[in-house]
């Protein structure tokens, strides 16, 4: 018994889960020796699970464990201190994991089960659920890495039920640690053993691993001896960190072997509720009402008072940048109307679809009294950088919301608006939002930019940010293209939007056709001489260049080599456009 | 003046200080740079002004036209960290503009994406160079040759029109040495000259040294990575015609240490820095971007958050000021003191009349302040003269069991008492294995270090290893007789076998007897003691001493939150764990789950996780809406069923727009409504 105990605590050394955790501090031990550890352990002291995923993952979370503890152990009195901010609860190594594939109804399911939580334990709902005795079989499906590492872990379990003593006895020094510390974590010992019959109820997740254990047991026994037999020793921890290196590598390939993406085939045209637009959006959001706003204003308040130091530190020559989920965009705007009434000041949006560098620097010259053009940007900003140079007295507040925006993030705009904050006498104060936006800067800009970060989770919605976007499932509205649609008409001949309504008319009628590619130009010349809207094909010609140039409408070889004509524009309008004309005819 | 309006004139106070403090500092950091630069920027001089001499010479003498074709180049590397450069090139352009020529350009990669445009800055700015020479007469011209095209014909010609112009008049300010050259040479920099096009290079190269006897160009490369680049960068026939000069900038690494040694481990500057504090800006230094500048900026990063949250940071300031300050003491800021952790473990000890005194009399409050910060200068003064003793032992020990640093050495003091580490341990070991002449080295120095410093503390050490030197060096003399005397009588005597081998076993156990005891050892022995009871009686952790807070930043995790920010993992957190934000009982959850009363783009993230790289849309809002609904049930709403699914529905897609935002998802045309992942597993 004892020797293939051993031989069982090989292979679960080799084929062992391997966290990002894992991965990180092993990078790190190479870089930075034990002081760097020590600092991350500083962060990882509230790891906390993401989710719980039944397969696989059951050994992250005994890892996780043992580091949880090793991690208060090292630093016990810094726990306190690094509660104050959110950043160093996770250490940032499972933010995001490699996705293991995974099952289309795990959404579905995983649904169902928050919806069924109460509030906090799953357990005994999961119990009950069949449904999981049919999945698991399911996803080890294909998945044969992950599967390995739940047998191992399942061959874990049985040996510290059948014999614990003697395992502890016999197990090689890395595994005895890994099966002291989850005993020293659980309460009761006895959710390992395979007949549960203490109910805990407090203990969620402990039972989920207790259900997949009972419902996996059998099958793993069978399966023992075939995993076992291509396994052979290797105990040294070398080799350890090879294998956790290359399967990190796998995992990675795993991830993005397949190029099909099992996911359901459902469009929300089945579903009858489609695309809402911004105003009925904006409507029924309204109806909702705001939940924990008594801790939302206490977080808001928390954060308004580091506005004084905000200005002294704005005033000291750093500039600052504020991230955190939720909009932070009424959290500026408060420190605008607190701190900045008696500053000259601009606030730039950045979610502002039209927002560009050449816009910022435009309203800097312009509260700076300029007329007259600039050149290039270049110019502009050096005409800026001199002005105050030359007055010293000169203070401007510059508030960017949403510096990441799209229209902003580009490298060159960056360094512009980096060199602007540079200046002595600005100072800029901005959001970012993105989870890549920091990425923006390399070292050069950072130093012209001097941030000094601060963290404001508000929670806010990002109601005037997304607004603006192309949302997914917003409908555009629409009243900008018909706007522009008339007004370009009016200003042509009645010839030219007869030609105009001939053409919408055909495409109206042929919406249904979802082969259609447009209206054949001799088909449309025609057409058009038959209403005697053109006489030649010039004339026709003509109109259409006008029409091509206003963006009204595009052309497209066909196949056969002739110009098919259509209106880039969506069909609706088209219609509330027609009905226009018709109204006023 | 932006601080919170409490008692205004102390906050005034605090700040003021602080101005103080930090102007000194910074001055001091920006000599330090200049002192730490100036063999550089002395022998690059040095290179421009014999080679453009040389230049000259050979102007006149045409027929050496093939060396006249090699442009002088200097080859500067400056080292990765690249936030710095842009501080050492401009005050090497001062340098330069000082000293040599009046013609000092410096471009940048990113101005010049072609030829055109590196012409026009490069003339743009030597035009600027001319007006600040010749006051701004010529604007004027100036302006029209703006939209003139830029060759290097018409640079050769200004140039010429230049010099002419300006000998006759001299109306050069402030340079006497390069007034004896007739024309000056242009200077050009390029701050990166990795980031260069290469054909821009390439083609400036080969224009110029044609140009050269016309136009004496001078290059300064600014190399971040090693001088190989060059020779990557151009191929042989272009380099060939640079006759390239290596120069080496100093390493950050010694910078820091020296801004360290004159910021730091001295008494100059009251302000000191926790080791956890030290400890991240080096490591910020030494793992993310090793630049002076950002070390420099935490180091007032931690000096403006000393004085902002620290109320008796009115205290950290020079002794005799402190004390006047001491007197000036508010009843409330007496109280302050008394509640400050040190203080009150510093008045336990005392006896109890003195500590009712302590805690009842201001007056006697403050006197007792007085001597405690005294002895706090004193403490600080005494410190760093033995660690650098220390230091002194310690630092080429092998495998530098303490550091090889003296930052190492002072933040393992700082943190505990360095003597219960097993680190010293083993180094007092490696000490009583030191040969004498390393030990004697050793003792030198620190005598040395004693003898410089002026106080009367620790005069009595300097005695004391002059002592030890002096024993050493008649050790010396006593044993080279001891030896003659013995290999003389040992040699004379004439013995056989049996007495022979006895003689060698006694001598054998002499040996073994006396290792300990030979006199050397016995001095060694010595010496390492003294060492050890200097250690333990001044390397005392700052945090034993009363009032330290006054003087020690330690507060390191704001530090890292505002210098060293996570925000991908506040974002996941906000995500993944909203009870860590919101203190709201419903809540709070088992790890892993979250309840389903969270936060719309919670519970819209967490079912986005379960995805792979490609997100139904339907079965993501389905799934929301089983989700809410069964939140909702417990709030028993009473809209009707139509109406509440048409706002779970607005409520889905507000969560979902707000993750494309924060770059979770984008929408894809894969397959019709659908989203990609953008996070891992998604592409």
């Amino acid at each position: 018994m004892t020797s293939t105990l051993e031989l069982k605590a090989d292979k679960m050394l080799k084929v062992q889960f391997v966290g990002d955790d894992d991965v990180l501090n092993h990078i790190l031990d190479r870089e930075g020796g034990p002081k760097i550890k020590k600092e991350r352990a500083q962060l990882l002291v509230n790891t906390q699970k993401i989710i719980k995923k039944p397969e696989n993952e059951l050994e992250e979370d005994d890892q996780e464990v043992l580091k949880d503890h090793n991690y208060v152990e090292v630093l016990g009195q810094d726990v306190q201190e690094s509660l104050k901010n959110g950043s160093a609860t996770d250490g940032g190594n499972k933010v995001y994991p490699f996705q293991n594939r995974k099952h289309p109804e795990k959404m579905a399911k995983l649904a169902s089960e928050l919806a069924k939580t109460p509030r906090k334990s799953v357990s005994l709902n999961m119990k009950n659920d069949p449904k999981i005795t049919i999945d698991i079989p399911q996803c080890s499906k294909g998945k044969i890495l992950p599967q390995l590492f739940k047998e191992s872990f399942q061959e874990l379990l049985q040996i510290i039920n059948n014999d614990k003593s003697e395992f502890l006895s016999t197990a090689p020094r890395g595994l005895r640690k890994r099966l002291i510390v989850p005993r020293s974590h659980s309460d009761s010992e006895s959710e390992y053993s395979a007949s549960n019959s203490e109910d805990d109820e407090g203990v969620a997740q402990e039972y989920e691993e207790d259900t997949n254990e009972d419902i996996l047991s059998q099958k793993i026994q069978a399966q023992n001896r075939e995993v076992s037999a291509p396994v052979f020793r290797e105990t040294p921890s070398k080799k350890m960190k090879r294998e956790k290196t290359s399967h990190l590598v796998e995992k990675y390939f795993e991830a993005h072997s397949s190029s099909k993406v099992l996911t359901s085939d459902r469009t929300l045209q089945k579903l009858k509720r489609a695309k809402l637009d911004q105003q009925t959006l904006h409507n029924l959001l309204s109806k909702v009402s705001p939940s924990f706003s008594a801790e939302l204003k206490q977080l808001n308040q928390q954060h308004e008072q580091l506005f004084h130091k905000w200005m002294l530190q704005l005033h000291l020559g750093f500039n600052i940048v504020l991230y955190g989920l939720g909009s932070k965009r009424d959290l500026l705007e408060r420190f605008r109307t607190t701190m900045l009434q008696d500053c000259i000041h601009i606030v730039i949006n950045g979610f502002f679809p039209g927002i560009s560098v050449k816009s910022v620097l435009n309203s800097v010259t312009e509260v700076l009294d300029h007329v007259g053009t600039f050149r290039s940007v270049l110019d502009q900003l050096e005409w800026i950088t001199n002005k105050f140079k030359e007055d010293s007295s000169l203070e401007l507040f510059l508030l960017i919301h949403n510096l990441d925006s799209q229209m902003l993030r580009g490298d060159k705009s960056q360094q512009i608006i980096g060199q602007l904050s540079s200046l002595r006498n600005i100072y800029l104060i901005a959001s970012i939002d993105h989870l890549n936006a920091p990425l923006m800067w390399d070292h050069a800009k950072q130093s012209l930019y001097n941030w000094l970060w601060y963290e404001t989770t508000t929670y806010s919605h990002y109601t005037e940010e997304t607004s603006y976007e192309n949302s997914l499932l917003v409908k555009q509205s629409g009243s900008l293209p018909l706007s522009s649609l008339i007004h370009v008409l009016r200003s042509l001949t009645p010839n030219a939007r007869g030609i105009f309504r001939l053409l919408i008319k055909y495409q109206l009628d042929n919406q249904d056709n979802p082969s259609y590619t447009g209206l054949c130009f001799q088909d449309f010349y025609q057409q058009c001489r038959e209403a005697f809207l053109v006489n030649s094909d010039l004339t026709l010609r003509a109109q259409l260049t006008e029409f091509r140039d206003h963006k009204l409408i595009r052309t497209k070889k066909g196949t056969d080599g002739v110009e098919y004509l259509l209106i880039p524009v969506d069909n609706g309008i088209l219609t509330d456009f027609l009905e226009n004309e018709e109204e006023e005819l | 003046m932006y601080l919170k309006p409490k008692p205004l004139n102390k906050l005034k106070l605090r700040f003021e200080t602080y101005q103080l403090i930090w102007q000194q500092m910074k001055s001091e950091t920006e000599r330090l740079q200049e002192e730490l630069n100036k063999n550089l920027f002395d022998s690059l001089v040095e290179f421009l002004q014999t080679s453009h001499s040389g230049l000259w010479k050979n102007s006149k003498d045409w027929s050496c036209e093939i060396k006249l074709r090699e442009i002088p180049t200097a080859a500067l590397v400056l080292g990765v960290n690249v936030t710095d450069h842009d501080l050492t090139l401009r005050s090497l352009t001062e340098v330069l503009q000082n000293n040599v020529t009046p013609y000092v350009v410096s471009l940048q990669a990113k101005d010049c994406p072609d030829m055109k445009h590196f012409l026009q800055k490069l003339v743009s700015q030597l035009m600027d160079c001319k007006v600040d020479v010749q006051s701004k007469e010529k604007e004027s011209v100036q302006v029209i040759q703006k939209n003139v095209h830029y060759s290097m014909d018409s640079l050769s010609a200004w140039y010429m029109s230049v010099t002419q112009k300006t000998d006759p008049k001299m109306p050069r300010k402030k340079r006497t040495s390069s007034s004896q050259w007739q024309s000056p040479p242009v200077v050009l920099i390029l701050k990166d000259m990795e980031s260069f096009t290469t054909k821009v290079l390439q083609d400036f190269i080969i224009i110029s040294s044609q140009h050269l006897h016309e136009f004496p160009l001078i290059l300064i490369f600014g190399i971040a990575t090693s001088p190989v680049v060059i020779h990557r960068l151009l191929p042989h026939a272009v380099s060939s015609l640079l006759c390239i000069e290596l120069f080496q900038s100093l390493s950050c690494k010694e910078h820091l240490t020296t801004v360290l040694d004159k910021l730091l481990l001295t008494t100059q500057f009251p302000f000191k820095l926790s080791e956890k504090v030290l400890q991240i800006l080096t490591n910020i230094f030494l793992y993310h971007d090793f630049s002076i500048q950002n070390f420099i900026k935490g180091l007032q990063l931690s000096l403006l958050e000393h004085f902002y949250s620290q109320p008796l940071s009115v205290l950290c300031c020079n002794l005799p000021e402190a004390k006047r300050r001491i007197r000036f003491l508010s009843a409330n800021q007496c109280e302050n003191i008394r509640r400050l952790p040190s203080f009150r473990r510093y008045v336990e000890k005392q006896s109890s009349e003195k500590q009712v005194a302590l805690l009842t009399s201001d007056k006697f409050l403050k006197e007792e302040t007085q001597s405690l910060l005294e002895n706090l200068h004193v403490y600080h003064k005494n410190y760093f003269l033995v660690l650098r003793c220390l230091h002194q032992f310690t630092s080429s020990l092998p495998k530098y069991p303490l550091g090889r640093q003296i930052r190492e050495l002072y933040c393992m003091c700082l943190e505990k008492s360095i003597w219960d580490s097993e680190e010293y341990a083993s180094v007092l070991q490696l000490l009583r294995l030191l040969a004498k002449d390393e030990l004697m080295a050793m003792l030198q120095n620190c005598f040395k270090l004693f003898q410089s410093s002026s106080g009367k503390e620790l005069g009595n050490t300097a005695k004391r290893i002059e002592e030890f030197l002096a024993q050493f060096q008649s050790l010396d003399e006593t044993k080279e007789e001891e030896d003659t005397s013995q290999s003389q009588s040992k040699g004379l005597q004439k013995t056989d076998l049996y007495h022979l081998q006895k003689s060698l076993l006694e001598m054998k156990e002499l040996r073994s007897t006396s290792k300990r005891q030979t006199k050397f050892e016995v001095l060694r022995e010595q010496v390492v003691s003294f060492v050890d009871s200097l250690v333990r009686e001044y390397l005392l952790p700052p945090d034993t001493q009363p009032l330290h807070e006054t003087l020690y930043f330690s507060s390191a995790h704001t530090l890292r939150q505002h210098l060293n920010a996570a925000p991908r993992i506040a974002l996941h957190t906000a995500l993944n764990n909203p009870y860590y934000y919101l203190k709201n009982e419903a809540l709070r959850s088992e790890e892993g789950c979250i309840p389903n009363v969270a936060p719309d783009i919670c519970i819209a993230y967490k079912l986005h996780l379960e995805c792979s790289r490609l997100i139904n849309l339907v079965d993501w809002s389905e799934a929301f809406a089983t989700v809410v609904t069964a939140a909702e049930k417990m709030d028993a709403n009473s809209v009707t069923s139509e109406e509440r699914n048409e706002i779970i529905h607005a409520r889905f897609i507000r969560a979902v727009s707000e993750l494309e935002l924060l770059g979770f998802i984008k929408p894809t045309k894969q397959k019709t409504d659908h989203v990609a992942r953008l996070t891992w597993g998604g592409c």
